[in-house]
């Protein structure tokens, strides 16, 4: 069965809002107050004390590292680091494991490239076998008999039920 | 005691051998001596669940009598214990809590075994694959982890106790309805593969095993959510969901579950995914074992992991050999699962299926993938990465918001094919609620707090909360105009009034109706999910009369206090709260210390409003000063989320009940025969 030109257009315009509204996402960047910032950085660490809990959200009782890495983190705001260098110097100091989520080089790229390549991969793959079952051979057309019997009736009658909800 | 418990699962695995073998056996053959031994091969399994139970309450009265011999006991309760805490001691350890596992899994195979007259044969394949599931876990018990292992050594006079953070109301409902989840997604498992083997005609086994699909659900349901309330009263951090692997690991099966209960209608109604459905199933059953043995075998480091042990060699085992049975028996009898429809339309109620079902294994992929990824990480670069929130966040959030939009578009679209034009005219006024919310938060005035005043382009997360708040809105006024919609043809019908008629349309069809209702729990947590964007919080040390304040709220440290009873001694601060200046509230944030673990615990104090939460943490004493340290959190939202899950959760109550008998109207139609129609009824 063939959309119509009309369909298609309509469908082209909702997909390009769709991606007007991803790439909005995309681009868009945080504020940069320096509590914003220290929000912000503060919520891509994670505490060292082994609590595996974000940096600004470990509450242990006691706890020796997260009171000092916030600490260590004002300073560098306070220094006017950049995000990117204030990072660097947690890596250098506690480790790969410091850093809330992976980065975005090398191997670690990966971790990020996967779900939307999943993602996109699996819409790609949706439409395609959408449309591929579109184009199969439609099943026989049976003719309808003279006499249908009141069974037949409400066989079919539970099949309009059961495809249509109505 | 340890004797009998150990003799009663000894005994449950040889039965339970005994229901695989001679079930199988049974099964491969023909002949009324064949049908004799499949018998004795049910009521083996039967005896099977009364053997693990004889186990169980062995283990919770030794628990009781404080039979310290029992390494178990004396390493998860003590003598003060409060009693129920000594029931959830049965689940808080490695060897009791797969003991657990069994018993459940011996349960639901209990019912299954008597409801076998429903169809016999089909049921003695999912009873025989049931047996070899649960004699896996009886080997577990048995060898790997046996909970009646005596202590070494001299007994001491009393136990270690039961970990603090699971002493807690909800601890003793959280793992059991977690684990009715877990372990539910065997039946259906169980009914799929035993389909498949036999080449079974139609589509009577998913009929079958839907309810049995649905209730599983939603016990896992309860059970994630029971979760993430603990952890946002319990832990004391201020959120309810932290990306922590056994949390990804309920989740998991979870979104497969929900993918598998939508796509399972196509089936039903259009013979259609059949090859896709199986493969739900599997995946769902193999992914709840896959997140016991991630818990279980210290692979990936989390907070409530259990013990590290060598038990994980024993679920690879088990998965490889599920994944192996499943793939050669899906090559063998891949044809019997061929559509016996085509898909005719993008724009359709199927297709809206197939990208709803996508959106979710793409959220479960992400969720395997970030919980997997350092173990990659590890192996490809030879150093551990760190995934946690901000990726699960970053990932699956614009992944949730697709989902929204299909849960709004769906149930605009008709099975086959839908115009273009009559999804416009059902979607308009849907849209303009919508872009209506969007205005309204965007034009309120800031003051109000949490969402309103909006601001998107400060930040990517108030973006993501005006998104979830507007597709929300969409998905509500989409339901709501199907309820209304539906529910005017009847009073129209019926001379009801419309909510009558609307209750009556729910009636009619219950799983259809019942599953809108929970679209509406869903987006009702989804708005909550949204207030984190606006979440605050602030940490001081507090002497008395000293003050701090938090949006609206002003809290005054009045004084604080010290108790002691046999499990533990607690600190508490007092805390007036004033809001605007006007006196609301006095709460008692507390620090227990329990004696037997000698482990800290935080009671939170929390004060709960539709707006937003106002918690408070006692965080610990200043040494130096004596003061205490407390911490507030203003939660926008929040109670929004436990709201939302009790209407998800009557919702799929709903969806359970039987369909009652469409009304008989007369019809003022032409042709004669179809004089006696039944209106808005669907099975």
């Amino acid at each position: 069965m063939k959309q119509s030109p009309v369909a298609g257009r309509q469908l082209r315009k909702f997909g390009s809002l769709i991606a007007l509204c991803i790439a909005l996402v995309l681009f868009m960047g945080a504020g940069d107050s320096l509590e914003q910032r220290f929000n912000t950085v503060g919520h891509k660490l994670m505490c060292k004390c082994g609590c595996n809990q974000v940096l600004l959200e470990c509450n242990h009782v006691g706890c020796t590292y997260s009171e000092r890495m916030r600490n260590e983190l004002t300073a560098g705001l306070q220094r006017g680091d950049n995000d990117d260098l204030i990072l660097e110097a947690f890596v250098q100091k506690y480790g790969p494991t410091v850093l809330a989520a992976p980065t975005t080089t090398g191997f670690n790229r990966l971790a990020w490239i996967m779900p939307f390549a999943a993602l996109g991969g699996g819409i790609l793959l949706t439409i395609t076998i959408v449309r591929a079952w579109k184009h199969r051979p439609a099943f026989p057309a049976v003719a309808a008999p003279a006499n249908v019997s009141s069974a037949a009736l409400d066989s079919l009658r539970h099949r309009v039920h059961e495809e249509t909800e109505l | 005691m340890a004797l009998l418990g150990s003799f009663s699962l000894l005994f449950a695995l040889a039965l339970s051998l005994y229901a695989f073998g001679a079930g199988a056996f049974a099964l491969a053959r023909k002949g009324d001596n064949y049908e004799r031994l499949g018998e004795t091969a049910r009521r083996a399994g039967i005896a099977a669940w009364a053997a693990v139970t004889v186990a169980t309450l062995t283990l919770v009265v030794a628990t009781f009598r404080n039979d310290f011999s029992v390494a178990y006991i004396l390493h998860h309760s003590n003598i003060a214990l409060p009693w129920p805490y000594k029931v959830a001691a049965l689940w808080s350890g490695q060897e009791g809590s797969l003991l657990f596992w069994s018993f459940l899994l011996a349960t639901y195979g209990l019912i299954l075994r008597l409801r076998y007259k429903t169809d016999t044969r089909l049921f003695a394949y999912a009873g025989t694959i049931m047996a070899a599931v649960q004699v896996f876990f009886l080997m577990l018990v048995n060898f790997a982890a046996p909970p009646f292992a005596l202590t070494q050594g001299q007994i001491p006079p009393d136990g270690n106790g039961l970990n603090p953070l699971l002493q807690y109301a909800e601890m003793v409902i959280h793992p059991p309805m977690l684990y009715l989840g877990y372990v539910g997604f065997t039946v259906p498992f169980a009914f799929g593969l035993a389909a498949l083997i036999m080449k079974y005609p139609g589509e009577k086994w998913i009929h079958i095993t839907r309810r049995w699909t649905m209730v599983t659900w939603g016990f896992l349901t309860v059970g994630i959510f029971l979760g993430a309330h603990w952890a946002y009263k319990v832990l004391g951090w201020g959120g309810y969901w932290g990306w922590d692997p056994v949390e990804n690991a309920s989740l998991m099966p979870w979104l497969t579950g929900t993918a598998f209960l939508h796509s399972v209608m196509m089936q039903e109604k259009r013979g259609m995914l059949k090859m896709w459905n199986m493969w739900l199933v599997f995946s769902t059953f193999l992914l709840a074992i896959f997140g016991t043995f991630l818990t279980r075998s210290g692979v990936v480091s989390s907070v409530h992991a259990f013990a590290q042990s060598s038990i994980g060699t024993w679920f690879i085992g088990f998965i490889a050999l599920t994944v192996a049975t499943c793939v050669f028996f899906f090559v063998r009898n891949r044809g019997h699962l061929k559509s016996e429809h085509k898909l005719e339309s993008l724009v359709s109620r199927e297709s809206s299926f197939l990208f709803n079902n996508l959106i979710l294994l793409v959220a479960c992929f992400t969720v395997l993938w970030g919980t997997l990824f350092p173990v990659l990480s590890e192996a490809v670069q030879g150093t551990k990465v760190t995934v946690g929130p901000p990726f699960f966040n970053r990932v699956n959030v614009p992944v949730a918001l697709m989902l929204l939009l299909l849960t709004a578009l769906g149930p605009l679209l008709a099975w086959r094919k839908t115009s273009i034009e009559s999804l416009k005219r059902n979607f308009l006024f849907p849209a303009l609620c919508s872009i209506g919310a969007v205005i309204f938060l965007l034009l309120s005035p800031r003051s109000w707090g949490g969402p309103f005043g909006m601001r998107p382009w400060q930040d990517l997360s108030y973006f993501y909360a005006l998104m979830t708040i507007a597709l929300s809105v969409l998905v509500a006024a989409t339901v709501t105009s199907e309820f209304v919609r539906g529910g005017r043809v009847i009073a129209r019908h019926t001379g009801s009034n419309l909510v009558a008629a609307m209750v009556q349309l729910t009636r009619r069809n219950t799983r259809r109706y019942g599953g809108y209702i929970v679209h509406f729990g869903v987006i009702l947590i989804m708005i909550g999910f949204a207030g984190a964007a606006f979440n605050q919080d602030i940490e001081r040390e507090m002497g008395n009369g000293d003050q701090m304040s938090i949006g609206p709220y002003t809290l005054t440290c009045k004084s604080w206090t010290q108790d002691d009873n046999p499990n533990y001694s607690s600190t508490w601060a007092i805390i007036d709260v004033t809001k605007n200046g006007q006196p609301l509230a006095t709460m008692y944030p507390e620090k227990r210390q329990y004696k037997a673990s000698d482990q800290p615990q935080s009671m939170v104090a929390n004060r709960s409003t539709l707006k937003e939460d106002l918690y408070i943490v006692f965080s610990g004493m200043n040494e130096d000063t004596g003061r205490p340290i407390i911490k507030a959190h203003l939660n926008p939202l929040v109670a929004w989320i436990w709201i939302g899950i009790i209407v998800v959760i009557a919702g799929t109550g709903i969806a359970l009940v039987p369909n009652t008998a469409p009304a008989r109207i007369i019809a003022p139609v032409r042709v004669e025969q179809a004089a006696e129609q039944p209106v808005g009824a669907a099975r």
